[in-house]
């Protein structure tokens, strides 16, 4: 059984339970030393090999009937849905990098092994039944992703966005682990399965209420909550843009299923001890991510304040607190990444070599110059506010209700009114992409729509797959609820 | 006796994918590839359709095939499938829409040579042919619904084709709006229907099935047992519904309008297919009707009427699409008729030919007005035999067909309708059938001789042009020709010695249990003699408009004069349209008025300018609390950070 001489393991440790993080990590050293090694002219190979090792990583991933555990590791149901999740999300998000990243400026080689060890960080964030444990993932994805997001070397901005994300992201991890340490000073141990002791018969201690608000920080800071949420419009619009559409989808369902884990399970008194400040954040992410979203001429910081807002929606769920809820925060967050990709990869179809094209008048036109491209983005702009039958609107209608469900009518109230907001910006890009004359002077002389685009063949096919997968998300929802639902189920205790 | 085909689903679906690659790559490949593209999706499904009609031709009586394509909606015991049926009734109806459809796409491709949004034609055209395909095809009423709505919708398209034509896309809007109040009726009939078959419905008077369906087979087979009120409500929704779309009183008025899409789309959608939708849909829901015979009743006369009072607007239109599409309406009337009095089989066989005949009419005048540079005034014609010799012979095929000739297909159809009124007893109905077919016969001799015969009359120039048309649209008509005559010899009546096979084919399809026995009973002598009145006023007719024509346009003079006061009446329509824009278009314009200016734009605006406004100073507010200052972030998440733990600490302890 134990072939080391050093007995160093937790008695019942299993194997299996880790394997698939240590293939996300064994594929990311390969990478990089493949890397390495590669010849220069054709390093989109490195790419494929990025693709192949994450789709593998998909299939490794995946939970076994019976849960096993490695100590403070769980491969149950609901680490394999997240692994699954993650490694499609990322391997999509590469195939539309493949004819991208120099385009953005990235012109390193190290942008492919980094990725892969930010979805290695995830997958031990949404793996870990032990706080610390999900610390050290939350680091290493962190790490991972302060780099990538200044792999822009030459450009300002993009360094800009990498050091305001470490300096404001390790100020949050201060918070976090401080919140950690007094939780710890309560339970008597990191473990998940004390939190839930922690609410005693009087209630919850006040240093134990303190440390879980202090973990919300590091998580609020996370997910881009309001008022943590101030770096990301400006990190989302520096980082080159297969970056940030990696952020925008990978790092914050990430983030959302160790959320999902380590608190909204592991502590269901949270919901009720800290009810009021998290629905206050959770409308005030909402409605200041739309309101901002509003008036951005730039696309891309238009999708950053959008993501604000759907974190907005998401943190319902952890206000609600309950098993629904969480269930369709995770088909939400398959549903979000879909359509979120689907807009980036759009907007990166129309950068050219030194000319990024990244305001939404640069859409002008498109609908005439690449009819296809368009209807995808229309797809996904539709999706993103919430129209039937795309995959949004069933994220919305499940989300929504069963925060109903949990008796939060205001905060509904306040979501669907943000919803109708929202769509103001989201039909704007349409209107620009269809009504805009391409050469009008509100598109500045001549939009990005007009020029002779290259032609990029792996970027046109992730298009078209994140709008299929959020067309058959919404007409055929059952399969991937249904799915969200067992893995939630199979978290022990629930 | 059900077998299942999966390749069902392809006659619907041929058209389908050819609408969906003529909108995808329909602008890069050239004319010719759209032409053949569109006409061969369609022959392909007519094949299909031929494959299947003699799988049931050989098959043991009452055979059906089916494609259950995947279960729509399953709800708690209620379940509609995508399910695709051919009977001997659908069979027939599939035969004629992808047989005619095929003809009609082919005479586009001349038609339309010099439109330039070619592409966007054959999109609809094949759209149209798969919608309505669907329709026939649907095995239930809620999956019929869909090919109901997808031909309403092609039909305003086309109609409305040349859009920068105002007078043309406000007739395809009349058509829409017009078929909405049909369908709504449509859609009522469909839920009491769905409430009186639903699980546990009984102690409301339904019957209990146990299972909800709207399927055809279990409605026809649960009716009987209804309440006969539940009933006959439910068949007079369906029949409003079969108003709309069939142009019958008192939906009718968007088919004349209809006329503005370009001729072909007159051909296959305004008189071959789709206004025979609602015909089909009766006969379809046959045992539904037979156990309604109130509705039955209204059914005949609103038939009958229609069938009297389109033929009398007919005889004193010179637009030349404007007399079909009336003669349209009035032949529309006579098959209502037929389902009234229970004839279902008459009522198809009508269609059938109809489509045939009608639709070669339409073609023969799409022809002349290609040949006359759109000209369509019948009193800017004539002499037009020697320029036209084709179109000329073909369209007098098709006149003798319609008037009722003895020998050609419109005398078979006509007769079994009239013969099947008669033998039920409705003798005012067949009375007006009668009168009708002489006004028939007399409008359409019209038209023939002011179109061909004489000399002509318009422009001079014009005149000197007129040509041929090119091939591709004369086949059609020589085809659909030989058709007019042909077609009638399916359905022989007995007493000419006959066997009537369509009507035994489609028998089973359209025969309810409690029909079965009552088949009409009429004696030969009785058959014989009133084929004899009815061939004989239909020849005087003839004869009569023949000779008084004979003056050419100024003999509508001599009509006016015998006519009086009748004359205003008929040449207005009947003022129907005026009816309805007093007591329904100019109120609702009024109220719609006021709401939108004094409650749209006084109230609601002012609120959502408001709050857009608002929205607009926060959204500046917000904007600005991104400052891209480093030291400004921390110090706003160290707040939130103090402001949460402060609230906790506060807060508490629960």
């Amino acid at each position: 059984m134990n072939p080391l001489p050093l007995n160093l393991l937790p008695p019942g440790a299993d194997y299996a339970a880790v394997m698939p993080l240590l293939w996300a990590f064994a594929a990311a050293v390969l990478v990089l030393i493949a890397e390495m090694f590669w010849p220069y002219r054709s390093r989109r190979g490195v790419g494929w090999l990025t693709i192949a090792a994450l789709l593998a990583i998909a299939v490794l991933g995946r939970a076994p009937s019976e849960a096993v555990y490695f100590g403070p590791i769980a491969l149950d149901g609901f680490s394999g849905w997240c692994n699954g999740l993650l490694c499609l999300v990322a391997a999509l998000s590469v195939l539309m990098s493949l004819d991208t990243l120099e385009v953005n400026g990235v012109t390193r080689g190290e942008y492919y092994p980094l990725l892969l060890f930010a979805v290695a960080g995830g997958m031990v964030m949404a793996a870990a039944t032990d706080l610390v444990v999900m610390f050290l993932g939350l680091e290493t994805m962190s790490m991972a992703v302060y780099v990538l997001a200044g792999m822009g070397k030459a450009r300002r901005r993009s360094n800009e966005a990498s050091l305001k994300y470490f300096l404001l992201g390790a100020f949050a991890s201060a918070f976090m682990l401080y919140g950690i340490a007094l939780l710890y000073s309560q339970a008597g141990s990191t473990d998940l399965a004390a939190m839930a002791g922690l609410a005693g018969e009087g209630g919850t201690s006040a240093v134990t209420r303190l440390g879980a608000a202090l973990l919300l920080v590091g998580f609020g800071f996370k997910i881009a909550a309001v008022p943590f949420h101030l770096w990301a419009p400006d990190v989302y619009e520096g980082a080159p843009s297969p970056v940030t559409a990696f952020m925008a989808t990978v790092v914050k369902a990430a983030a959302f299923a160790a959320l999902l884990r380590s608190v909204l399970l592991a502590m269901p008194w949270v919901a009720g001890e800290l009810q009021t400040p998290l629905w206050v954040a959770a409308a005030a992410t909402m409605t200041v991510g739309n309101l901002a979203a509003l008036r951005q001429r730039s696309l891309k910081r238009m999708l950053a304040f959008s993501s604000v807002a759907h974190t907005g929606y998401l943190a319902m769920a952890v206000v609600a607190g309950t098993s629904e809820a969480a269930a369709a925060l995770l088909f939400y967050l398959a549903a979000y990444a879909a359509m979120n990709l689907g807009a980036f990869a759009v907007m990166m179809l129309l950068a050219d070599r030194g000319r990024p094209a990244e305001n939404i008048s640069d859409l002008a036109g498109l609908g005439r110059a690449r009819p296809l491209a368009a209807l995808a983005m229309t797809v996904c702009m539709l999706s993103l506010t919430g129209i039937p039958p795309l995959g949004g609107f069933v994220a919305k209608v499940s989300l929504f209700g069963a925060v109903l469900d949990a008796g939060f009518y205001t905060l509904v109230v306040v979501a669907v009114l943000n919803s109708v907001l929202s769509a103001a910006y989201y039909l704007g890009v349409i209107r620009a992409m269809y009504f805009d004359d391409a050469d009008s002077v509100a598109a500045g002389g001549a939009s990005a729509a007009s020029r002779v685009l290259p032609s990029r063949p792996a970027l046109t096919v992730s298009i078209l797959l994140a709008a299929l997968a959020v067309v058959l998300i919404g007409l055929s929802p059952s399969p991937l609820l249904g799915s969200s639902l067992r893995a939630l189920a199979s978290v022990a205790g629930f | 006796m059900v077998s299942a085909e999966s390749w069902l689903r392809w006659i619907p679906l041929l058209p389908l994918l050819g609408a969906v690659l003529h909108v995808a790559v329909g602008y890069r490949v050239g004319r010719r590839a759209t032409g053949v593209l569109a006409c061969s999706v369609v022959g392909v499904s007519f094949l299909l359709a031929l494959r299947a009609f003699s799988a049931l031709v050989s098959a043991p009586e009452g055979a059906v095939l089916a494609d259950d394509v995947y279960r729509w909606i399953a709800v708690a015991g209620f379940n509609i499938d995508v399910r695709l049926v051919l009977d001997s009734l659908s069979v027939v109806m599939c035969l004629v829409i992808t047989g005619v459809g095929f003809l009609i796409h082919v005479y586009s491709t001349g038609y339309m040579a010099h439109d330039d949004d070619y592409a966007r034609f054959f999109a609809y055209l094949n759209l149209f042919t798969s919608a309505m395909l669907v329709l026939v095809m649907a095995d239930n009423l809620v999956l019929m619904f869909v090919g109901w709505e997808g031909v309403g919708l092609c039909s305003y398209l086309l109609i409305g084709f040349w859009y920068t034509d105002t007078a043309k896309a406000s007739a395809g809007k009349k058509a829409f709006v017009v078929n909405r109040v049909g369908d709504a009726a449509f859609v009522l009939g469909t839920f009491l229907l769905f409430w009186a078959l639903a699980p546990g419905a009984s102690e409301l008077g339904a019957s209990d099935l146990g299972a909800s369906s709207l399927r055809f087979a279990d409605i026809n087979a649960a009716a009987p047992g209804l309440s006969p009120g539940l009933v006959t409500a439910a068949a007079l929704l369906l029949f409003v519904g079969a108003t709309g779309k069939s142009a019958q009183i008192p939906l009718f008025v968007w088919l004349p309008d209809a006329m503005a899409g370009p001729t072909p789309v007159s051909a296959l959608i305004h008189a071959a297919t789709m206004v025979t939708a609602g015909v089909y849909m009766v006969a379809r829901l046959n045992g539904l009707f037979e156990a309604a015979p109130a509705a039955m009743t209204v059914i005949a006369w609103v038939g009958a009427i229609t069938a009297l009072m389109a033929a009398t607007v007919g005889v004193v239109q010179n637009d030349i699409k404007k007399v079909l599409a009336y003669s349209t309406v009035s032949q529309l009337g006579y098959m209502f008729m037929a389902l009234g009095v229970g004839a279902f089989g008459a009522a198809v066989f009508h269609v059938m030919t109809h489509a045939f005949f009608k639709g070669l009419l339409f073609l023969g005048a799409g022809s002349v007005i290609h040949a006359l540079h759109e000209e369509q005034d019948i009193r800017e014609m004539g002499g037009l035999r020697a320029k036209t010799p084709v179109t000329w012979a073909t369209f007098a095929v098709a006149t003798l067909a319609i008037a009722g000739v003895p020998g050609l297909a419109g005398f078979f159809s006509k007769d079994a309708i009239l013969a099947a009124t008669f033998a039920g007893g409705h003798y005012g109905l067949w009375l007006i059938g009668l009168a009708g077919a002489a006004l028939t016969a007399f409008y359409m001799t019209r038209l023939l001789r002011l179109v061909f015969f004489d000399s002509f009359r318009g422009d001079r120039e014009r005149g000197e042009q007129a040509h041929e048309s090119p091939r591709s649209m004369t086949i059609p008509l020589i085809v659909l020709a030989v058709l007019s005559v042909a077609g009638g010899y399916l359905g022989v009546p007995h007493a000419l010695g006959g066997h009537d096979a369509l009507g035994s084919f489609l028998a089973p399809s359209v025969s309810s249990a409690a029909h079965a026995g009552h088949a009409l009973q009429l004696s030969m002598a009785v058959e014989w003699l009133l084929m004899l009145v009815s061939t004989t006023v239909v020849l005087g007719s003839m004869g009569f408009a023949w000779k008084l024509y004979a003056a050419g346009p100024d003999a509508d003079v001599v009509v006016r004069g015998a006519l009086g006061r009748a004359w205003q009446w008929m040449a207005s329509a009947w003022r129907v349209d005026e009816a309805y824009e007093r007591l329904l278009v100019r109120p609702i314009g009024r109220g719609a008025g006021f709401l939108w200016k004094s409650v749209d734009l006084g109230l609601i605006d002012r609120f959502a300018d408001g709050v857009a406004m608002t929205a607009g100073v926060l959204a500046e507010t917000w904007r600005r609390w991104n400052s891209g200052s480093v030291q400004h972030y921390a110090l706003s998440l160290l707040a939130g950070a103090l402001a949460l733990v402060a609230a906790v600490l506060l807060g508490g302890g629960g």
